[in-house]
């Protein structure tokens, strides 16, 4: 069953840059790349349970802020170590200037 | 090439250096041989979360068994090597078995610095091992006495882990304040800061006189006269670097396994890597330096496996580092011993960025503390300023509407 929520509004971020979205207990980063696509994944590194929103956004690289763990954070996948488990992504679309994520 | 790849220290760098050596397509033998019963573990935890986790923790690992096995990484745990034979390319284990090595990589780190007046006292203890940790874990309990003596990372993160845990502490420091090496005055009050808050003791330019145990506990007299008692002490003065085995195999060493900007120590086919290590700092004009540092104990680690291969590629990085205590975050990026001037930069809620500038205005380090993780983007931006010898304009430095960002991409 599709649960699409309404996560912010498409001029909260700036491009190449991310947000952290919290919701019904759970946490999500949202990203807007930097050719003004927006992207979700968790919002936790799945190295230490830091929150990745507070990372720097390069290209389609999210790096947690403490261990320096690299993710792309469109297709979720590990860059390396010291992270080893890819990051889970959720779907994203853009209407009316909102983003919406689809959280499942 | 046949004997294959040695590693001797299976700490952070000796771990990520075997897996390296794999990941950059080498396909012949890795030994990685470490002193401590655990597979490969992070150190980090071990002052912060493993102190104050409700649940009894457990070694962080850096790789399971299966990556060992999947990865055909010999490890070889709960194994001192007695002496490297460099003329025949091998390492004498304690156990007497010969292992033989094409290149070697020196990964032994450092050891908690000692205290000569605490050689004898059974309450006084240092932190490496998850042991040590553990054992000073069961000492944190509501009221125990806890001396930390020395206030740099490791004494201040255990003060505010015994506190959390509902220990009276008391920090006593020989140095005018604390972290007195790398962490400017102005951060540094802020942390003093709040420790006091937190109802800790803090005591600078004070040195330690004697040391006497009791059955149950500690009597430390300081310089003042004064006598502290302490359930348990724990002596964080710094680290020095292991060095023996290099010494005795005739290789250089100074403060640290002298190696070149490769990492290859006077031996071409043995490299060093991480704490044990004294190397020249690219960034700095070759300044040579040893740092305490997990992400440099990683890169050089990586860095090791691929010039170990005949890669060559020198060492570039900034040395980078931080602390967490209580809710606060500290980042480093660069030594500020470098910079003459310094501008700041405030990110709102409490949190700043002091960027260290020398006197030609390039940016050579960047200091920053806030709660949690605030400082971490702008700190890791300053970094690669900081890699570019970036000469940022200190007005637009101090200005935080100004994106760091924009300031990379001029």
């Amino acid at each position: 069953m599709s649960n699409w929520i309404e996560a912010c509004t498409s001029d909260e971020i700036d491009e190449e840059d991310v947000m952290r979205f919290d919701h019904d207990g759970r946490t999500f980063a949202i990203y807007r790349s930097p050719d003004d696509e927006f992207f979700a994944t968790d919002g936790l590194c799945t190295h230490e349970h830091i929150h990745l929103a507070d990372g720097l956004v390069m290209d389609e690289i999210i790096e947690c802020p403490k261990h320096n763990g690299r993710f792309n954070y469109k297709t979720g996948e590990a860059k390396g170590a010291p992270v080893c488990v890819n990051l889970k992504t959720y779907p994203v679309r853009v209407e009316a200037g909102k983003v919406l994520i689809e959280v499942g | 090439m046949q004997n294959g790849m040695v590693i001797i220290g299976a700490g952070e760098c000796g771990a990520r250096a075997a897996f390296a050596l794999r990941e950059n397509g080498y396909d012949g033998p890795v030994t990685l041989i470490g002193t401590e019963q655990h597979l490969p573990y992070e150190r980090p935890p071990l002052s912060k979360d493993a102190m104050v986790s409700d649940s009894h923790p457990s070694p962080r690992t850096i790789a399971g068994d299966e990556q060992f096995s999947e990865k055909r990484i010999d490890f070889i745990a709960r194994s001192t090597v007695a002496a490297i034979n460099r003329p025949a390319r091998h390492v004498v284990l304690e156990d007497g078995r010969q292992i033989g090595y094409d290149r070697l990589l020196l990964a032994t780190g450092a050891i908690p610095r000692a205290l000569p007046l605490a050689a004898n006292s059974k309450h006084c203890v240092t932190l490496r091992s998850f042991e040590d940790a553990m054992a000073i874990r069961a000492r944190f309990q509501p009221d125990a006495r806890i001396v930390v003596i020395g206030g740099g990372f490791i004494g201040l993160e255990l003060a505010a882990s015994a506190r959390r845990r509902g220990a009276k502490v008391t920090v006593i420091e020989a140095q005018a304040r604390i972290m007195m090496r790398g962490v400017p005055e102005e951060i540094a009050h802020i942390i003093d800061s709040r420790h006091r808050a937190e109802g800790v003791s803090i005591l600078c330019n004070t040195g330690i006189v004697s040391i006497v145990d009791n059955a149950e506990n500690v009597a430390i007299t300081v310089s003042s006269g004064n006598v502290i008692a302490a359930d348990l002490a724990i002596i964080g003065i710094g680290a020095t670097p292991v060095t023996a085995l290099a010494e005795a195999s005739g290789l250089e060493t100074g403060n640290g396994i002298v190696v070149n900007e490769w990492l290859q120590t006077s031996d071409p086919d043995v490299f060093a890597a991480g704490d044990c290590c004294a190397f020249p700092l690219a960034i700095y004009g070759g300044r040579r330096v040893r740092l305490e540092a997990w992400r440099n104990a990683q890169e050089q680690g990586t860095l090791a496996a691929r010039n170990m291969l005949g890669a060559l590629e020198p060492h570039q990085s900034v040395p980078w580092f931080w602390s967490d205590q209580y809710e606060l975050g500290l980042q480093v990026a660069g030594l500020a011993d470098e910079g003459t001037q310094t501008v700041r930069r405030d990110l709102g809620d409490g949190a700043f960025i002091l960027f260290h500038l020398d006197e030609n205005g390039r940016l050579v380090a960047a200091s920053g503390i806030g709660t949690g993780n605030a400082v971490a983007k702008d700190i890791r931006l300053a970094e690669m300023l900081i890699a570019r010898s970036a000469r940022p304009d200190p007005n637009q430095l101090a200005e935080s509407a100004v994106k760091l960002k924009s300031l990379l991409a001029a």
